[in-house]
């Protein structure tokens, strides 16, 4: 009887350890406090809904995901020691930042370590250090820029354009890739005006601005300061239209600014709105689980995880050395994979090709105005 | 011209906001020899409070009334019985150090129980312009300034004008004689700590519409209304106001001419004048204590 116990004891450990070690390791740092605790959150969750949706149909190749994640405080130091921590228990692959200054101090360490990182940032400069474990999950600014300019100049028909954006990497990033366009489609830049990020008041932005008198006013900060600074320009009677990214109409966004978001503009390579009923389902999904509406960050990390799914399908085995080999150049449709949502291809830098969208704030809704097809 | 202008209102009604919240730190200094460092975050928490109040179901109006008593609560009367009282006998310093302690649980704890993300919180003056001098100005400028003016005005009658404004003076001034001929010292210094949870309670009800309710938005207020209580004169509530008024148009006029990266230094530099030049402020007036 007691060795019948003993034995059952036995299997019972191998059994759990066995599954246990059967589980694919996925490791995210991300914004979940600080002043991308908006990005980090979306991004979290989008990552903890594919997961469980992933498991709950088995798996990949039959094992279970599993992931944890860490904060970086939206501080460079601290992601960069964060994911030092992460690379340590060797993960698969390695989940954000999603800041890109968070991301361009830790990308050094996973490639050093050999493991993929599929992050958030989207500072052109990121894909462009010839590092060959590094994946976006959106546009680089490279990609989205030419089409914001080519909207100011095109749709908008604006000769003049004031440019404020946010004095970190992701927002120099963008500035200098649509002055440099703009200025190439003869558009002129009259303001060129640099904010810190979490700044609260923007008085004085807003007052250079009205001071000169744009035809358009392209804003490229971050969410919460994007917020502040609609609401400056309602109060401050700015009629000028205003054009931006992701990051001027997202959610978060038109929740704080309230009225003053309406009429705002972006370019949005993701968006929970787009008229695509892969996404329409995500979105459902996802506010079902979190009882909100997500942003464009929910999107990304949602994506991260069914990029693991799609690339580690296709070769066949969980092979963490082969992952971005097999990334570069791969196509995932979302005919064969559907939790990628749309048809994409991924470059050798790591870099993504996608339709995108053109979206603007009617009553506090983003509304889709025109689809903008994938590039290739 | 009408640049200058736009950045004089919005300097002034940001300088009002300071001013409120200068006019606290000098009120604690003078009655109780309290430099709180906490009081940004002070002018934090109310707004969440306002916000749990209405996440509740409390309509607007009465989260705020409860989110000011709350804070008169929280802020005046446990603030001083819990941390304030018991410091106090440690002397000056241990007691300021305190009070940083406290900044900090005080973020940390929003940041726990509330969320580390900004959250939008309603205005009390309705959005909309009108033409002041030829100028478009916005209602939540003026709307701003008039409340914390009519707010200044109320505390200085209060102090200058009634009975018990004399005593708290006195209170202040000299607590050993003002007890000698019958002034309650200890509840007038109490006074001090309800009023002052007042006004940072009423500054964040003004400022939250237009900064967001974050946990971190206590930082920049506390250090403005710091720099305009010393500016204008650690012990006297007039120089408070002055110095409120006039770091916040410093700070406009500093962000648009000189640049938004070192907006932040102007108004540390002038106050490095002011300590080399006038170290008891614009409108203070000299004091020895020993040490």
């Amino acid at each position: 009887m007691k060795s019948t116990l003993l034995v059952g004891a036995l299997l019972t450990a191998m059994t759990t350890t066995g599954a246990f070690a059967q589980a694919i390791k996925l490791a995210d740092v991300a914004e979940l406090s600080g002043g991308g605790a908006t990005v980090g959150t979306n991004w979290k969750n989008g990552i903890d809904l594919a997961i469980e949706e992933i498991n709950a149909k088995g798996g990949v190749l039959g094992r279970k995901l599993e992931v944890t994640h860490a904060d970086s405080q939206s501080n460079p130091g601290v992601a960069r020691a964060q994911v030092q921590k992460a690379l340590d228990a060797e993960p698969y692959v390695l989940l954000g930042p999603g800041y890109s200054g968070s991301v361009k101090v830790t990308a050094p360490l996973a490639a050093e370590a050999g493991i993929t990182q599929i992050m958030g940032g989207e500072a052109a400069e990121l894909t462009q250090a010839g590092n060959k474990f590094l994946f976006r999950t959106s546009f680089g600014q490279q990609s989205s820029m030419p089409k914001v300019a080519k909207y100011i100049h095109d749709d908008m028909k604006a000769k003049t354009v004031a440019v404020v954006w946010v004095n970190n990497d992701f927002g120099k990033g963008g500035r200098d890739v649509i002055i440099k366009d703009l200025e190439a489609r003869g558009t002129k830049v009259v303001a060129d005006l640099s904010t810190e990020a979490g700044q609260a008041d923007f008085a004085a932005d807003v007052g250079k601005i009205k001071a000169a008198n744009p035809d358009a006013v392209f804003i490229y900060l971050n969410e919460e300061e994007s917020a502040r600074i609609l609401k400056e320009l309602k109060r401050q009677g700015v009629t000028a239209p205003l054009m931006g990214e992701t990051t001027l109409i997202g959610q978060k966004v038109i929740e704080l600014a309230g009225d003053a978001a309406n009429g705002a503009r972006g370019h949005v390579g993701l968006t929970t709105d787009a008229p695509v009923d892969l996404i329409k389902g995500f979105r459902e999904r996802f506010s079902k689980k979190y009882n909100y509406v997500p942003d464009h960050n929910g999107l990304k990390g949602y994506l991260a995880v069914y990029m693991v799914k799609a690339t580690t399908e296709k070769m066949g085995k969980v092979d963490s050395k082969a992952f971005a080999d097999t990334l570069h150049g791969l196509t995932i449709k979302a005919a064969d994979e559907p939790g990628i949502l749309m048809d994409v291809t991924f470059d050798q830098n790591g870099d993504i090709d996608r339709q995108s969208f053109l979206v603007e704030v009617v009553e506090g809704k983003q509304v889709v105005k025109q689809v903008l097809p994938k590039l290739k | 011209m009408s640049n200058l202008f736009d950045l004089l209102v919005a300097g002034l009604a940001t300088g009002a906001i300071y001013a409120l919240v200068a006019v606290g730190f000098t009120l604690l200094w003078q009655t109780s020899q309290t430099i709180n460092f906490a009081q940004g975050e002070f002018v934090m928490l109310p707004a969440f409070l306002m916000l749990a109040a209405m996440h509740a179901g409390a309509p607007f109006w009465l989260a705020i009334i409860l989110g000011i008593l709350l804070s008169m609560i929280l802020l005046g009367l446990a603030f001083k019985m819990l941390l304030v009282d018991p410091m106090m006998r440690h002397g000056v310093l241990p007691l300021a150090i305190a009070t940083m302690a406290l900044a900090i649980g005080i973020k940390e704890a929003v940041k726990q129980f509330f969320s580390a993300e900004a959250s939008p919180f309603p205005s009390i003056v309705p959005t909309g312009d009108i033409t002041v001098l030829g100028h478009v100005v916005s209602l939540q400028s003026i709307g701003v300034l008039v409340v914390a003016i009519l707010a200044v005005f109320g505390l200085t009658t209060l102090l200058n004008r009634t009975s018990l404004g004399h005593q708290m003076q006195a209170a202040a001034q000299n607590p050993t004689v003002a007890r000698i001929i019958g002034v309650p010292v200890e509840r007038m210094i109490l006074l001090t700590f309800l009023i002052n949870a007042f006004l940072v309670a009423l500054a964040s009800l003004l400022i939250t519409p237009i900064y967001l309710a974050k946990f971190s938005s206590g930082e920049v207020l506390g250090q403005a209304a710091f720099i305009a209580a010393i500016v204008g004169g650690f012990n006297q509530v007039r120089g408070a106001i002055a110095g409120g008024l006039l770091i916040g148009v410093l700070d406009n006029l500093a962000a648009a001419y000189v640049s938004t990266q070192y907006r932040a230094a102007v108004p540390l530099i002038f106050l490095i004048v002011v300590i080399l030049f006038r170290p008891q402020g614009l409108l203070g007036r000299a004091e020895e204590r020993t040490v």
